[in-house]
């Protein structure tokens, strides 16, 4: 089937199966930020965000995201241009391998949205669906907190 | 503290940003036309032999290209071990094979247009299985009436003891010493038994490798491999496809922790690929990583100890038996780390024994997990130790600053146990345990809580524990590096690197050791690495090698490359080469003041006169591996009426020579700590009556997320390595040695209960306590 995608404020209309997921047709599609850690929606590689809601993309049939606005991690800043929590992150050092870190950004981005200023346990909190093993988080939850502290000046 | 411009400052990863954007290009990101997409057929037994297989259904699906079997490939026995040649691991494996081994073993692969008609076909796949006795029990593998497990042509190419027949994958029997009188002359005899449990790596990017024909008919294979150099060798042997037609890139990679250090899929993309000269492709399900690919090895550790009264260890023994699953690769070196990573800490007992063997079971295939095998022997001394000097009435902090070994000493084990041969006599050249173990004291408020058993609410109370561990920087005489580096118009420099970074942000601090030879900020440096075509050698990212012996091959580079920069500054200052220095991307004559950048260098260099490439290549090998030391400490709480054990606070003061990249130090250690706190609690392989793992999902193999974790503090010691570039040794492995046993000795400390075997989940900790409180 085909379907009128909005990804990174772009319409994209792309022939898909009916059975695949978001993720698939975004990987697919050379979306490769989003990442394909377990495919069944526990540990928040393929974050991406769903009308402005973080959504595991394996967990959502692509069918039930036509026409909704998607947004990756490469929406949200490119290497020239980075997002301040991409900026945050790659600074502090959250970044070890990187596989993970398209997701917590995503996810970060989520809760500065709705939080400019959260506590390190609304930080642990909102990060609950992301899984990392290179850095035991501590310098993840730092680059948020980086992140909000930029991102509050800016707003400044 | 020595003075530097690069090393020992946090520059950014020169990757981070690419990889937050997600930029940064994984093997499965690349875009392969109509490439072919792999799918594998595993044995739902844990030991049976393919009477029959029939997959002609299969093939006549639409869009079906090809199905492997073990009649359709190479039968050349080989190791999946990514080691330096002659591996010191048993050639047991093949590609497919007609006896299977464990549940997860490969069966068939069915090659197809789409992954979904792979999926579909393999479905259609018709197997009849004889199955045979499996064996589980390590204990058992060994018994005269066990079947035997691996191929009966299974060899080893190196010689060591070996006996295939018998399922034994190594064995080690090193002692020096008069053990008898040692423990003749003991006062007590402290001996228990210790087990350790099967780990996963749990690198976020699961295995995945691709692999296409390119212009000139060369294979390309594009892999996670932690060891290109290794897979290049190893599939040009299995495949007999000559070496110099193939050429094997490690992209970015999502993680490795050793569970990369291993040739397991590349041969299937590589073979198909050059038989049906297309690209060809496959990623393995979170599922397939669990269950097929590598495992760390589960072990069980006696440990027998004769002791005086004054605290003198007067004979030490320790018989170990490692459970390295359905194929013995790294069977041999991880036996030997068990004991030559462990037992030099305690270089003053003047009698020891090592008696070790890795045996094969019928459970999935262990391979090199961070720590290899130093985990597993830490686990049990750090509590022998623990449980010693409280018999003495010392504290622990106390007996460990008598009883470790110092800089300036050595070890016997150093030179009687090798990597699959025998070792390197080396002196410990710099040694800050004492410094690690004070301020990791300071930071955990030892002297406060030690022994308190605070009670913060009813039932819950805290207890602290601790650990102390070594690890190695490289193997020496061993492994080897080299870098290449070029100059280029602007003076900034290609920096060319066989070592992989698979994370660790090696790159990055490659450069560092480069810019700060020639005295030029990081961002210089442009760094390419792990392509077997376009850089030069490195046996690869394992062993805790990187940054000291891949370090050390920059250093030597950049070093020869400075030399040819004096040079021609040297000609165009019309000045001796002894009165000028680099400082800041220019060369400037001491005496008049009168400098060239590095850009007039080379240009005239490239275009004007004496025209000459700057450019130097360099190897690297260590005559040493410097250790690294560290002291862990753990806080803990241990909930009464549940058994629950959460880990409040984590210390680490780690002795890693001079950092050369403060950050990513910090981060290594942070990594490796949280891994190993959730493999002493939370991780397990939980298999079902016929070995299947049950629970081979994130959902139900539980590592940490963010609000599970404990705080965590990572303390760099004040070192220097002199061996080491810049001072440096290694980090990445040293750090997840401490965790679990730091946590037992806590947990006692807070409940009184000692636990032997790993993980420390609620039930075990509960059970325990109802057994003490009775």
């Amino acid at each position: 089937m085909t379907g009128k995608f909005r990804i990174n404020g772009r319409e994209y209309s792309i022939e898909f199966d009916p059975r695949d997921t978001l993720l698939t047709v975004l990987r697919e599609n050379g979306f490769t930020e989003v990442k394909e850690g377990c495919s069944e929606g526990t540990c928040g590689a393929c974050a991406v965000l769903l009308d402005g809601k973080v959504v595991n993309s394996c967990m959502v049939f692509a069918a039930t995201a036509i026409g909704k606005e998607i947004i990756t991690s490469r929406g949200l800043g490119d290497q020239n241009n980075p997002h301040p929590i991409q900026e945050a992150f790659a600074e502090v050092g959250a970044v070890q391998c990187g596989f993970c870190t398209p997701g917590f950004v995503i996810s970060t981005f989520y809760l500065l949205q709705r939080n400019p200023d959260p506590t390190e346990d609304e930080i642990k909190k909102a990060l609950d669906g992301n899984l990392c093993r290179c850095t035991g988080y501590v310098k993840i939850i730092e680059g948020v907190k980086l992140a909000a502290e930029r991102m509050k000046n800016e707003k400044v | 503290m020595k003075k530097f411009k690069n090393v020992g400052k946090p520059v950014k990863k020169f990757d981070g940003v690419s990889l937050a954007v997600g930029a940064a290009k994984f093997t499965d990101d690349f875009e392969l036309k109509d490439a072919l997409h792999l799918s594998i057929l595993y044995s739902p037994y844990a030991h049976a032999e393919i009477e029959d297989i029939d997959v002609s259904e299969a093939l006549a699906v639409d869009g079906v290209v090809d199905v492997l079997t073990y009649q359709n490939v190479p039968q050349k026995l080989f190791t999946t071990a990514g080691q330096g040649y002659p591996e010191p691991s048993p050639y047991d494996s093949r590609i497919l094979d007609r006896k299977v081994r464990f549940v997860g073993d490969r069966v068939a692969v069915v090659v197809a247009e789409s992954k979904r008609i792979a999926e579909e076909a393999k479905k259609k796949i018709k197997v009849k299985y004889r199955v045979l006795e499996p064996i589980f029990d390590p204990e058992r593998a060994m018994d005269d009436d066990a079947p035997m497990i691996p191929d009966p042509e299974a060899h080893m190419i190196i010689p060591a003891k070996y006996d295939p027949k018998r399922n034994l994958a190594a064995e080690l029997d090193i002692s020096y010493g008069d053990l008898e009188a040692g423990f003749e002359e003991a006062d007590f005899i402290e001996e228990h038994t210790y087990w350790t449990h099967y780990g996963a790596h749990a690198m976020l990017e699961p295995h995945a490798a691709a692999a296409y024909i390119d212009e000139m008919g060369r294979l390309v294979v594009i892999s996670t491999t932690q060891v290109p150099f290794h897979a290049r060798r190893i599939l040009s042997m299995v495949l007999d496809i000559p070496l110099r037609k193939i050429r094997v890139i490690k992209p970015h990679l999502g993680g490795g922790f050793g569970g990369k250090q291993e040739i397991i899929l590349e041969p299937l993309v590589a073979l198909v690929t050059w038989r049906h000269q297309r690209p060809s492709k496959i990623v393995l399900s979170r599922e397939e990583v669990f269950v097929s690919t590598r495992v760390r090895r589960s072990a069980r550790l006696r440990l027998k100890t004769g002791v005086k009264k004054d605290g003198t260890i007067t004979a030490l023994e320790m018989d170990v038996l490692l459970n390295g699953g359905a194929y013995g690769t790294h069977g041999l070196t991880v036996l030997s780390n068990v004991g030559s990573k462990s037992l030099p800490m305690l270089n003053k007992v003047p009698a020891m024994r090592f008696f070790a063997r890795s045996v094969y079971t019928n459970l999935p295939v262990a391979g090199a997990y961070r720590g290899y095998g130093a985990t597993q022997a830490y686990f049990a001394i750090n509590q022998q130790i623990d449980m010693i000097a409280r018999k003495l009435g010392i504290d622990v902090l106390d007996y460990w600053k008598r009883i470790h070994i110092r800089e300036g000493e050595t070890s016997k084990i150093f030179e009687l146990i090798g990597e699959g041969r025998e070792g390197t006599p080396q002196l410990i050249t710099s040694e800050h345990l004492d410094e690690a173990i004070d301020l990791g004291a300071k930071e955990i408020g030892w002297y406060d809580k030690r022994g308190k058993r605070i009670e913060v609410e009813k039932d819950r109370v805290r207890g602290v524990g601790m650990a102390v561990a070594m690890q190695g920087s490289g193997i020496p005489l061993i492994d080897m590096a080299a870098a290449r580096m070029k100059m280029n118009d602007d003076g900034s420099f290609n920096l060319y690197v066989g070592a992989t970074d698979i994370g660790t942000g090696s790159d990055t601090i490659l450069a560092q050791i480069a810019a700060e030879v020639l005295q030029i900020p990081a961002e210089m440096i442009i760094v390419h690495s792990s392509d077997t075509d376009f850089t030069p050698f490195d046996t690869g990212a394992y062993a805790s090698s990187t940054t000291y012996v891949s370090g050390g091959a920059v250093k030597k580079t950049a070093e020869k490359v400075k030399e040819q920069i004096l040079k021609v500054a040297s000609e165009m200052l019309n000045a001796p080469m002894d009165s000028l220095f680099l400082e800041d991307g220019r060369v400037i004559q001491r005496d008049t003041g009168k400098s060239v950048t590095f850009s007039e260098i080379a240009l005239r260099s490239l275009y004007m006169e004496n025209q000459f490439q700057i450019e130097a290549t360099e190897s690297y090998v260590g005559e040493i591996s410097p250790p690294p030391f560290i002291a862990q400490f753990a806080e803990v709480e241990v909930d009464r009426k549940t058994g629950f054990v959460r880990v409040i606070k984590f210390v680490s003061a780690v002795d890693c020579g001079q950092p050369i990249n403060p950050r990513l130090v910090e981060g290594q250690v942070e990594g490796a700590v949280m891994n190993g706190i959730t493999w002493a609690l939370t991780e397990r392989y939980i298999f079902n009556q016929q070995g299947r793992m049950v629970n081979n999902n994130f959902g139900e193999y539980k590592i940490f997320t963010p609000p599970d974790m404990p705080e965590i503090v990572t303390i760099i010691v004040d070192s220097y390595e002199e061996t080491g570039p810049f001072g440096a040794k290694s980090v990445a492995e040293v750090g997840i040695n401490g965790p679990a046993p730091a946590i037992a000795n806590a947990i006692y400390d807070a409940v009184g209960v000692r636990l032997f075997d790993l993980p420390f989940t609620p039930e075990k900790v509960y059970k325990a306590l109802k057994t003490t409180d009775n």
